[in-house]
C-alpha cells in the first residue's frame, strides 16, 4: 500500500499504531473469565468418563453430596427433567449435555459437582461413583463405516450406520474425462491428524440468574456471543429463558483460534445449574479437560488424485475425503457447507476441472471439528493441493517453483471462477512467489542442496503458494443455524467529537480495539486516541456472528467503514448548514469539510459533531451516529507464497527449519505491525502441526497424551525466526480493499514444511509423509528408504 | 483439611491468611489476594502463565503451595511497575510482544528473572530463558525483540531512563 492518507496522530490505515489494549495487558489488568467474581459465587467441576463407549448403569451421588461445601450434583437425569440433557450442535446435529444412557467418548461429561470452593468441587468429583458397562469402541472412521461396526448414535431415529452426511462439489464426469486424457495421474492418501487449538486460556463461564427478574447473565469464553444468546433462547425458551432476558458477555479472551466458537456441555450445565439453584456458578476447565474434551480440528483422511500433462500442465484434481467428526457433528461450519470451504482445494492453479467429495463419519472420539486458526477446512484443502502439486513436479522432474509459475491463475484472469464455482476476487500469484524466491535466494539454495547431497547431508526446500477463502460470508449462501453471516458496527460520535464504536465481532488477541479505531480514523479523520471500541456484550453491541474464519475485517471492519460513510453523509448536511453553502459545494478531506475552491472555509468533524447536538439544521434529526449491517457481496481470497528450508539429522530424524520466508498478500493493510504479528503467530501455528502436534487414540478410544506433557505446543526454542514480506493486491469489493489475515500463515505454512522435508528425502525415494513430521517418522522413512 | 496461617510478602506488602495446606500459591495470589494478573493455563507446570518471582527466582505458582511461600517475597506482574512502566512492560508494548495478553504477565516475569541473571542475553539465551512459557499468539519473535529492547534500556545509565 502506498502513502497513508492520515497523519500518524490521526492513525488511520497503514499506521503501525500501538495497541490500545496493551496498557491493561502489560500490567496484568485484563479481565479474563476466571478474573470475574460475583457475590455468593460457587464453583462447578465435572465428572468425566474414563470409557470411550459405555452404558451408564448407575450414578451414586450420595458421598459427594455428603461432603461439606457441596451444594449439588447435576446428572443427565437432573437435566432431563427440564429437557436440557440434549442440545443442538452448530451443524444441526444433536449432542448430549449430560448422558442419561451411555457415554460415547473418553472425557465426556458425566455429572457436575457444585461446591462453595473449587477445591471442594474437585473433591466432590472424586466422590461421585459411576458404574459403567463398556461397549464396543470404534475410533477408526473407516472401520466405523463397516457393516458390523457398533452404532454410536443409536439415540437418533433412523441412524443405523455411523455415516453422517455426504457432500460434493465440482464436476464428477467432466473431471473423469480429464483424468482419462491426461499423461500423468498421481494418487496419494494424505491424512491430516487431529490437533487442538490449545489457546493458553482454557474455556469457562460464570452464569448468574436472578430468580426475581428472570435475567440471566453469562460471562463466557466465546468468539460469538450473539449467536450464543440466540441459541440459548432457542434451546431453553421452554424453561422460561427469553432472549431479551439473556445477556452474554465475552470478556477479554485468552486466545480462541476456533476453539471458543462451539457451545460446550460445560457451559450449558453451568447455566442450567445457575437457573435451577439461583447461585452464580463459575466453571473453568483445566488443561486436560480442554485438550481431551473440547472440539478438535482436522482429522481429514483425503484420497487425492491429480492429473497433468507431461509438460507439467495441471489438468484435473479429485479428492475423496472421510471427515472423522467424532461422536457428533459439532463442527463450526456454515450450514450449507458441512465440509466448510474444502472446495477451495484447486488453490492457486488454473485447473480445467475438479471434483471433491467428503463424507462425515461418527466415531467414539470427542465431537467437532473446529478450525484451528483457519477458515472452515481451508488448511486441509491447501495441504492437499500443495502436496499434490509437488508430487507432480517430482514425477515429471520439474522444479516445483517453475511448475507453480506455469500453472498459476494469471493476474489478468481475476475475478476468476474456479472449477468449484468460487469467484476469486483478486490475486497476483506470480509476483508473490517471485518475491519469496528472490528474498530467500532460491537458486543459491538449489546449488547448496546439490552440494550437500553429494556429502550425504539432508537439506530440503519446500514451497507453498496457497490461496485462502475467508470473510464468510454473503447471506445468500452463508448462515449458521439459519442466522446469516453478516456482521455489524454501531458508531456514535459524542458532542465533543469523541467516539464509541461497537461491533458484532469479538477479539481474542487480534487487536480489534486498535484496528477498528483505525478504520474509523481513516474514514472520519478522528484520531484513534479519541475512539473507544467495544465488543462482546450482547446488551450493548449490535448483532453479529463473531470472530473466526478471518472474518472480522472482511465483515465487521467493512460495516465500520460503511457506518462511517453514513455518518459522513449526515455530517455533510450539517457542514453545509454551518458554512451556509449547498452540500454539493463541499468537499471532504481527512477530518473536515471545506468549500470547494475556498479551502480555508471549512469545518472539522469535531465542529460538526458539536453542532449535531447544539446547532443542528431544522428538519434534520439531532445526533451523529450510524449502524451498519454489512452483508459482503463475496468472500475474500488472501494468498501468499512461502518457502521453507530444512536440515534433517539423518541419525535422529530431527527436522530443523533453518529458514522460512513468508510473502503474504492480504490486500490493503490497516495496521502493518499487527498484520506482521498475526503472520508470526499464524506461521507458528502452522509449524506446530507440521512437526509437533497430534492428538491420537488407542483402539479402546483412550487419548494417548492429553496434557501439555504430550501435546507439544512449540516453545520459543523450536520456533523458527520468521522472515516476512508482502505484496498488496486489494480486494475489489471490500470497502477498504482489505482481505483478512489472521489465519493465512497457519493455512500456508504446513505444506511448505512438509514439502521441504519430502524434498530433503526425495533422492532416497520418499514420495510423501504425513504430518506431524516427528523425528521418529522421519527417521523411519530414512531407514526404510536407505540413506 | 488442615490449615495454617501464612504471611507472604506480596509486592512489598505482608499478607496473612489462614489457608489449607494444599492451597496453591497461584490461588492464594488470585483468589485470596485478588491479584488476577497471574494467570492459569495448564495443570502440569508447562505453560508458565502463572509465573511469579519467589525471592527473586521465577517459579510457576501453580506448582508451589502457598505454605511453601510463607515468610518469603513474591513479586507478581502487579508489583513490577514503579513510578514508570518497567522496561519489559514498555518493550512488550513497543515491540508488539503480546496479542491476547494471557501469557504476557508470566512471560514478563520469566523475562525479568532472565535479565536479572543475564543482563545482556543473546537471542538464543532469550529463547531458552522463556522456553518454560508458552505463547500461542505471537510466535515468540516479537517477545524476543521486546526483551532485547528491555535489556538495552536497563543497561542505559539511570539518568537516561527517564519518562518519555
Amino acid at each position: 500500500m502506498g502513502k497513508c492518507k492520515t497523519s500518524a496522530e490521526v492513525g488511520g490505515m497503514g499506521h503501525s499504531v500501538k495497541r490500545k489494549e496493551d496498557p491493561r495487558f502489560i500490567r496484568g489488568k485484563g479481565t479474563y473469565i476466571d478474573d470475574i467474581v460475583r457475590p455468593g459465587m460457587v464453583f462447578m467441576d465435572i465428572v468425566r468418563s474414563p470409557y470411550a463407549h459405555a452404558k451408564i448403569k448407575h450414578i451414586n451421588t450420595e458421598k459427594a453430596l455428603a461432603l461439606p461445601g457441596v451444594a449439588a450434583v447435576i446428572t443427565g437425569e437432573t437435566l432431563k427433567e427440564y429437557n436440557l440433557h440434549m442440545m443442538p450442535t452448530l451443524m444441526s446435529d444433536t449432542q448430549m449435555v449430560l448422558p442419561v444412557e451411555k457415554v460415547c467418548y473418553q472425557a465426556q461429561e458425566v455429572a457436575a459437582v457444585i461446591a462453595t470452593d473449587r477445591y471442594i468441587a474437585a473433591d466432590g468429583v472424586e466422590l461421585v461413583e459411576v458404574e459403567y458397562e463398556p461397549l464396543p469402541v470404534v475410533v477408526d472412521p473407516f472401520k466405523a463405516t463397516e457393516k458390523d461396526a457398533p452404532i454410536i448414535r443409536d439415540d437418533k431415529e433412523g441412524q443405523d450406520t455411523n455415516h453422517i452426511w455426504h457432500w460434493e462439489a465440482g464436476d464428477k464426469e467432466g473431471t473423469e474425462a480429464i483424468f482419462k486424457n491426461s499423461d500423468v495421474v498421481i494418487k496419494q492418501n494424505i491424512y491430516i491428524p487431529r490437533i487442538h487449538v490449545a489457546s493458553i486460556e482454557t474455556c469457562g463461564c460464570l452464569s448468574e440468574f436472578d430468580k426475581v427478574t428472570g435475567q440471566l447473565t453469562v460471562w463466557m469464553t466465546t468468539q460469538a456471543p450473539h449467536a450464543v444468546r440466540t441459541v440459548l433462547a432457542l434451546v431453553a425458551g421452554h424453561v422460561g429463558l427469553q432472549e431479551d432476558k439473556i445477556r452474554v458477555i465475552s470478556p477479554d479472551i485468552g486466545g480462541g483460534f476456533g476453539g471458543k466458537v462451539p457451545i460446550y456441555p460445560g457451559y450449558i450445565i453451568a447455566i442450567a445449574a445457575s437457573v435451577v439453584t439461583g447461585l452464580p456458578i463459575k466453571w473453568i476447565e483445566d488443561r486436560r479437560e480442554n485438550l481431551q474434551a473440547d472440539s478438535f480440528a482436522r482429522d481429514y483422511h483425503m484420497a487425492c488424485e491429480i492429473a497433468a500433462d507431461k509438460d507439467g500442465t495441471l489438468n484435473g484434481l479429485r479428492i475423496k475425503t472421510i471427515a472423522d467428526n467424532g461422536y457428533a457433528d459439532a463442527a463450526a461450519n456454515p450450514s450449507k457447507y458441512p465440509a466448510g470451504m474444502f472446495s477451495i482445494c484447486t488453490g492457486s492453479y488454473d485447473f480445467k476441472n475438479a471434483f471433491v467429495e467428503v463424507d462425515g463419519v461418527y466415531t467414539n472420539k470427542p465431537p467437532g471439528g473446529v478450525a484451528y486458526r483457519c477458515s472452515f477446512r481451508v488448511t486441509e484443502a491447501s495441504h492437499a493441493i500443495e502436496r499434490m502439486v509437488d508430487m507432480v513436479a517430482d514425477e515429471i522432474g520439474m522444479d516445483p517453483a517453475k511448475l507453480r509459475m506455469n500453472n498459476f491463475i494469471p493476474k489478468e484472469a481475476f475475478p476468476y471462477t474456479s472449477p468449484m464455482g468460487w469467484e476469486y476476487d483478486s490475486g497476483d500469484y506470480h509476483t508473490a512467489l517471485k518475491l519469496a524466491m528472490d528474498n530467500i535466494g532460491y537458486d543459491d539454495l538449489l546449488k547448496e542442496q546439490a552440494e550437500k547431497r553429494k556429502q550425504g547431508e539432508l537439506m530440503g526446500i519446500g514451497i507453498s503458494s496457497f490461496t485462502e477463502i475467508v470473510g464468510a460470508g454473503p447471506s445468500k449462501d452463508f448462515d449458521i443455524l439459519g442466522i446469516k453471516m453478516f456482521d455489524s458496527s454501531e458508531i456514535r460520535i459524542h458532542p465533543t467529537g469523541k467516539v464509541i464504536a461497537r461491533f458484532g465481532t469479538k477479539s481474542q488477541g487480534q487487536g480489534h480495539e486498535t484496528t477498528y479505531a483505525q478504520i474509523i480514523a481513516e474514514e472520519l479523520g478522528i484520531p484513534v486516541a479519541d475512539i473507544s471500541v467495544e465488543e462482546g456484550d450482547t446488551d450493548t453491541a449490535p448483532y453479529g456472528l463473531g470472530t473466526y474464519a478471518s472474518r472480522s475485517t472482511p465483515t465487521a471492519g467493512a460495516a465500520g467503514a460503511m457506518a462511517c460513510r453514513k455518518i459522513k453523509e449526515k455530517a455533510q448536511k450539517i457542514a453545509a448548514h454551518l458554512l451556509e453553502v449547498a452540500e454539493e459545494d463541499l468537499e471532504w478531506e481527512v477530518g473536515k469539510f471545506s468549500v470547494k475552491g475556498v479551502p480555508d472555509k471549512s469545518v472539522t468533524i469535531q465542529d460538526i459533531a458539536f453542532a449535531a447536538y447544539t446547532n443542528h439544521p431544522q428538519g434534520l434529526e439531532a445526533g451523529l451516529e450510524a449502524t451498519h449491517y454489512y452483508d459482503p457481496p463475496n468472500l475474500t481470497f488472501p494468498f501468499g507464497s512461502y518457502i521453507a528450508v530444512v536440515d534433517i539429522d539423518s541419525k535422529t530424524g530431527f527436522v530443523k527449519v533453518r529458514r522460512f520466508m513468508a510473502v503474504d498478500d492480504c490486500g490493503n493493510i490497516i495496521n502493518p505491525m499487527i498484520v506482521e504479528g498475526q503472520i508470526h503467530g499464524g506461521l507458528t501455528m502452522g509449524f506446530a502441526p507440521a512437526l509437533l502436534e497430534e492428538i491420537s487414540y488407542d483402539e479402546e478410544g483412550n487419548m494417548t497424551g492429553g496434557s501439555f506433557m504430550d501435546y507439544l505446543v512449540p516453545t520459543a526454542v523450536e520456533t523458527p525466526k520468521w522472515e516476512t514480506d508482502k505484496t498488496c493486491t486489494p480486494s475489489p469489493h471490500h470497502p477498504l480493499g482489505a482481505k483478512g489475515v489472521g489465519e493465512s500463515a497457519t493455512v500456508g505454512a504446513p505444506p511448505a514444511i512438509a514439502n521441504a522435508v519430502v524434498d530433503a528425502l526425495s533422492h532416497l525415494g520418499v514420495k510423501h509423509l504425513d504430518i506431524p513430521l516427528t523425528p521418529e517418522k522421519v527417521w523411519r522413512a530414512i531407514q526404510q528408504n536407505g540413506s | 483439611m488442615a490449615t495454617q496461617t501464612v504471611t507472604i510478602n506480596i509486592n512489598g506488602e505482608a499478607k496473612s491468611a489462614e489457608v489449607e495446606d494444599r492451597l496453591l500459591l497461584v490461588h492464594f495470589i488470585r483468589d485470596n489476594q485478588g491479584l488476577t494478573g497471574t494467570h492459569i493455563g495448564c495443570d502440569t507446570t508447562h505453560c508458565g502463565a502463572c509465573t511469579v518471582l519467589l525471592d527473586g527466582t521465577a517459579v510457576k505458582s501453580c506448582t508451589v503451595f502457598s505454605i511453601q511461600a510463607n515468610g518469603r517475597d513474591v513479586t507478581t506482574i502487579e508489583g513490577l511497575e514503579g513510578e514508570a512502566l518497567h522496561p519489559l512492560q514498555e518493550g512488550f508494548m513497543e515491540k508488539h510482544g503480546l496479542q491476547c495478553g494471557f501469557c504476557t504477565p508470566g512471560m514478563i516475569m520469566s523475562s525479568k528473572h532472565l535479565l536479572d541473571k543475564n543482563p545482556n542475553p543473546t537471542e538464543e539465551e532469550i529463547r531458552w530463558g522463556i522456553s518454560g512459557n508458552l505463547c500461542r499468539c505471537t510466535g515468540y519473535q516479537n517477545i524476543v525483540t521486546a526483551i532485547e529492547y528491555a535489556a538495552e534500556k536497563l543497561q542505559q545509565p539511570a539518568e537516561d531512563q527517564g519518562g518519555e
